[in-house]
């Protein structure tokens, strides 16, 4: 197994600093000159050609882009110029609140999501499915973001219930059941969507997995029906799930976009879209290159308990 | 495609996916000939009216222009750009997929690492990248979106592709000299459009709700158009104090993205086989039964099967396939149920515990009683006491019926463990044994091995070690030797063989091979198109066949150091048990059938044999 988490690590190399190429290009690819940008419309030709030195943008672009590259191995994204700091540091500061709001969300998804397909697929056509089904489809018909605003005018503004953004209260707060106030309407409204396709799916792989002749099997051996659906039949049919919470995961870190404008939650979304929109590049840079690579560790992660899950899988 | 709408309408939330989305198309499509206000004259008396009032239906936004106009405006635009998003993505995505699943090699590779580099990016995170380049604006948008959802239909494309291109008509196509791109056309292209249109139809929700969010950022449409998404992103500001202009727009995006969701299930439904055979069905815990009467009780066998009828229920199509069968079984008796597949001697047995998969099974007359006790009907939690503990199964195929994920002591200890409070430790050392008296060699080593890692033969003993757990009455052995090489099936023969003798064991043994029946049985029932045509001492049945398809049978049977006898297979095919003729189900192939076989009800005659036939080969 060790050996088998060493040779899946190593393999995510390539496909990192393909990633790194990717974004590199992309963002190479904006039109217009980085130098002016900074230095407005107003900007002498010489000064902007020295900032364009400055910053290394004379060079070729595979120079600059092994340049780039070797800062980001030594931890250097470069200087948000809008923001006037390293990129590192303003990604770091708001990341934590990201994966706060992102793992919460994918916790739900994933518990819920799996006990709605299970219990829809071991009732099929019955009520519990049929209920199960239409509220699926309205999760995943629902824009996160229209909910989330939603969930505000009615548990915050109508019920007071919770509070209607942010991650702390101004005054006091800052404690642990704060945080948790402040998290469980965008954590939720983030989650829907996710929650839907994974229970979709685990209908679908629980249904494929009932038909097999080792439930069978199970039944004729006298085991209780709650323990073939639970055990027998859930075990075999997350083989299937499996990677669909991978791709789950990697949908609810980067939905949480949406989430963090709408109930203003200080993370790496919202930092990026402010990013887009005042196009500071370096900035665009550092976020997209971290929140894949967290999705190839997500895939990592997948692999590896796909691995342990199913001996069947060469390690 | 008669059938296709059919299928699909017969799906109510489908038909409800269809109306909702027809509607709003239509008003989309006829919007610039409604009488509506210009969707962005504004009208800073009219600031933020709210719905009903009068002139403005859906009251206005905080510029005061009109809200239903700006809809219906903004709904159009929406559709549009999703729409056309989900037709260019399916269109690159599949020209892609086909050009690598067809050429193959390193045109295949190449593209695909660049596809899979692609799905590396959560693709809410591409869409933002891209549009940061190209700069915000709907176009823009609507392009980031297209091309965040390629890959997903290349690699889909490319699976069906590389299916297609190995086929058959296409090397044809290829020796009759046809060029690529004529084959491409004519020959691949038709047999992916349906999985292209599914794929689209499954993900343009998502396509219109991505841009919608796009949108809502402010990366999509720019002032003062507006689709959905940018509707509600100007309206968030006022959400408190005018919500109506964003439960508007919101309910817009969520009735559209709903209603194609619906209808593009539907649309996959309809187009999966599966699901029009009702194959998905997932069986239920016990099978579903459905009887009249039930006959009275009478004899003592340990296990008597009564008049039992079994039947598949497919739409308006019943399959009978065990019609009216009369078994019974004494201690540490075998009895061989023969028959070709299709004869319904497996769902004679699985009905026995109610293991025949329900839907589509249903047990609908007759009687199973263990020890007088009759189990059809016998409620779940009686039922399941007695699986495995007093009747006990073994299965064909030992690589299907054991659970690949679990090692094998772990399914020997829970099977003895659901029936018997032992300590974890003890029932292993009782599942070790087991193993030992099934000859596995290294017991206490296999016993945390996992099933693909023993070979077939072992598996099987596996397989009967489970059913030997609980120390049953019965076996139930539903051809266990039918999946494995003929050395393979002697030793597990003998071992069955000896079990019995030692252990006192009744077994039904399921086969279709009158030679196992001859070594192992000491009765034989024979069946045939889901009813018994003969029974007796397997000695009796063996050297004087009564029924003409028993002899028929027999003589399929190759003998050691016989070679000069003639195999004879049976001409024709079994009966379908959905359209049974009248009389003698046998009668179409049999070479002595007269008139009076094919008309009326022929009855079971004869006292310790018995046989179902007018025209017997030997009086019974």
């Amino acid at each position: 197994m060790g050996g088998y988490i060493l040779k899946r690590l190593l393999s995510a190399i390539p496909v990192l600093l393909g990633i790194t190429v990717i974004v590199f290009l992309i963002m190479a690819m904006i039109p217009g000159d980085p130098a002016t940008a900074i230095l407005g419309s107003y900007a002498t030709p010489e000064n902007v050609a020295r900032l364009n030195r400055f910053l290394g943008l004379d060079e070729p672009l595979w120079r600059q882009y092994f340049i780039w590259l070797g800062n980001l191995l030594q931890g250097d994204f470069g200087r948000s110029f809008a923001l006037n700091r390293p990129v590192l540091d303003e990604i770091l500061d708001r990341f934590s609140a990201t994966l706060i709001l992102a793992g919460t969300a994918f916790l739900l998804c994933a518990v819920l999501g799996i006990m709605a397909g299970v219990i829809s697929a071991a009732g099929q056509y019955g009520p519990a499915d049929k209920a199960i089904t239409f509220v699926v489809i309205l999760g995943i018909s629902v824009p996160s973001f229209f909910l989330g605003m939603m969930m505000i005018l009615l548990f915050a503004v109508q019920l007071r219930w919770l509070p209607a953004s942010g991650m702390y209260s101004i005054w006091g707060g800052g404690d642990l059941p704060d945080l948790i106030r402040h998290l469980t309407m965008p954590a939720i409204a983030l989650a829907v969507v996710a929650t839907g396709v994974v229970a979709r799916l685990s209908r679908g792989a629980m249904l494929e997995v009932l038909r097999q002749d080792f439930i069978r099997t199970a039944r004729a051996k006298g085991v209780h029906e709650r323990r073939v659906i639970w055990g027998h039949a859930l075990r075999a049919a997350m083989v299937g799930i499996i990677p669909v919470l991978g791709i789950q995961a990697g949908f609810v870190l980067s939905g949480a976009v949406y989430i963090e404008i709408v109930f203003q939650w200080p993370g790496v979304g919202r930092m990026l879209v402010d990013a887009i929109l005042r196009r500071d590049i370096l900035l665009v840079q550092g976020g997209v290159v971290i929140i894949a690579a967290c999705y190839v560790g997500f895939n990592i992660v997948v692999d590896v308990a796909q691995a342990w899950l199913d001996p069947r899988i060469k390690t | 495609m008669s059938l296709f709408l059919r299928l699909l309408f017969r799906n109510r939330l489908a038909g409800f996916g269809a109306v909702v989305l027809g509607v709003i198309v239509l008003l989309a499509l006829l919007t610039p000939l409604l009488p509506l206000h210009p969707p962005n004259e504004t009208s800073t008396a009219n600031r933020y009216l709210r719905p009903l009032s009068d002139g403005h239906l859906l009251g206005t936004d905080h510029l005061g222009r009109d809200l239903l106009s700006r809809l219906l405006w903004g709904t159009r635009l929406s559709l549009a750009v999703g729409f056309a998003a989900a037709l260019i993505a399916g269109l690159a995505g599949a020209a892609i997929g086909v050009m690598a699943g067809y050429f193959g090699g390193r045109t295949d590779n190449v593209t695909m690492r660049g596809i899979d580099m692609l799905m590396a990016f959560p693709y809410i995170l591409l869409a933002l990248a891209i549009v940061a380049v190209l700069g915000p604006g709907l176009l823009n948008a609507l392009i980031a979106v297209a091309v965040v959802n390629i890959p997903f239909f290349a690699r889909n494309i490319r699976g069906v592709t590389v299916g297609i291109a190995h086929r058959e008509f296409i090397d044809a196509a290829r020796l009759a000299g046809m060029g690529h791109a004529r084959i491409l056309l004519t020959e691949v292209v038709p047999n992916i459009v349906p999985v292209v249109v599914i794929a689209m139809s499954t993900t343009i929700g998502w396509m219109i709700l991505e841009t919608a969010g796009l949108s809502f950022l402010g990366l999509g449409s720019q002032p003062p158009q507006a689709d959905l998404g940018s509707m509600l992103g100007e309206a968030r500001s006022a959400l408190i104090t005018a919500p109506h202009t964003s439960i508007v727009p919101g309910v817009m995006i969520l009735l559209i993205v709903m209603s194609v969701n619906l209808l593009g299930d539907g649309i996959r439904d309809a187009l999966d086989p599966r699901l029009r055979s009702g194959a998905l069905a997932r069986p239920m815990a016990a099978t579903r039964v459905d009887r009249r009467e039930v006959p009275p009780a009478k004899g003592e066998a340990l296990l008597d099967i009564d008049a039992l009828e079994t039947q598949f229920q497919v739409g308006k199509r019943v399959y009978k396939a065990v019609n009216k069968v009369s078994l019974d079984l004494k201690p540490g008796e075998c009895l061989g149920l023969i028959g070709e597949s299709g004869s319904g001697k497996s769902v004679t047995a699985l009905s026995v515990m109610g293991l025949v998969a329900s839907p589509p099974g249903v047990i609908t007359g007759g009687a199973v009683r263990l020890d007088g006790q009759d189990l059809i009907g016998a409620p779940y939690e009686v039922l399941r006491a007695l699986r495995g503990r007093r009747v006990a199964y073994i299965f064909q195929d030992p690589l299907s019926t054991l659970h690949p994920l679990y090692r094998i002591g772990d399914q020997l200890i829970e099977a003895i463990r659901v029936h018997e409070p032992v300590s974890q430790a003890e029932a292993h050392k009782r599942a070790v044994k087991l193993l030992e008296d099934v000859q596995i060699p290294n017991a206490a080593g296999r016993v945390s091995a996992f099933p693909h890692e023993l070979s077939g033969g072992m598996r099987q003993r596996v397989g009967i070690a489970m059913a030997l757990a609980n120390d049953p009455d019965i076996i139930i052995a539903d051809e266990p030797t039918t999946a494995l090489d003929v050395t393979v099936q002697a030793q597990i023969l003998a071992l069955l063989d000896e079990l019995r003798q030692r252990r006192g064991l009744a077994i039904l043994f399921i086969t279709h091979d009158f030679g196992v029946v001859g070594q192992l049985c000491d009765r034989v029932a024979v069946m045939y198109g889901g009813r018994i045509v003969e029974t007796g001492p397997t000695r009796a049945v063996l050297d004087a066949p009564a029924h003409p398809y028993t002899r028929r049978l027999i003589a399929c049977v190759p003998e050691l150091g016989a070679g000069r006898r003639i195999l004879a297979a049976i001409p024709g095919l079994p009966p379908a048990v959905d359209q049974l003729p009248e009389g003698c189900a046998f009668a179409p192939r049999c070479d002595k059938a007269q008139a009076s076989c094919k008309t009326g009800e022929i009855d079971l005659t004869g006292t310790t044999r018995k046989v179902r036939c007018l025209f017997p080969e030997v009086a019974p």
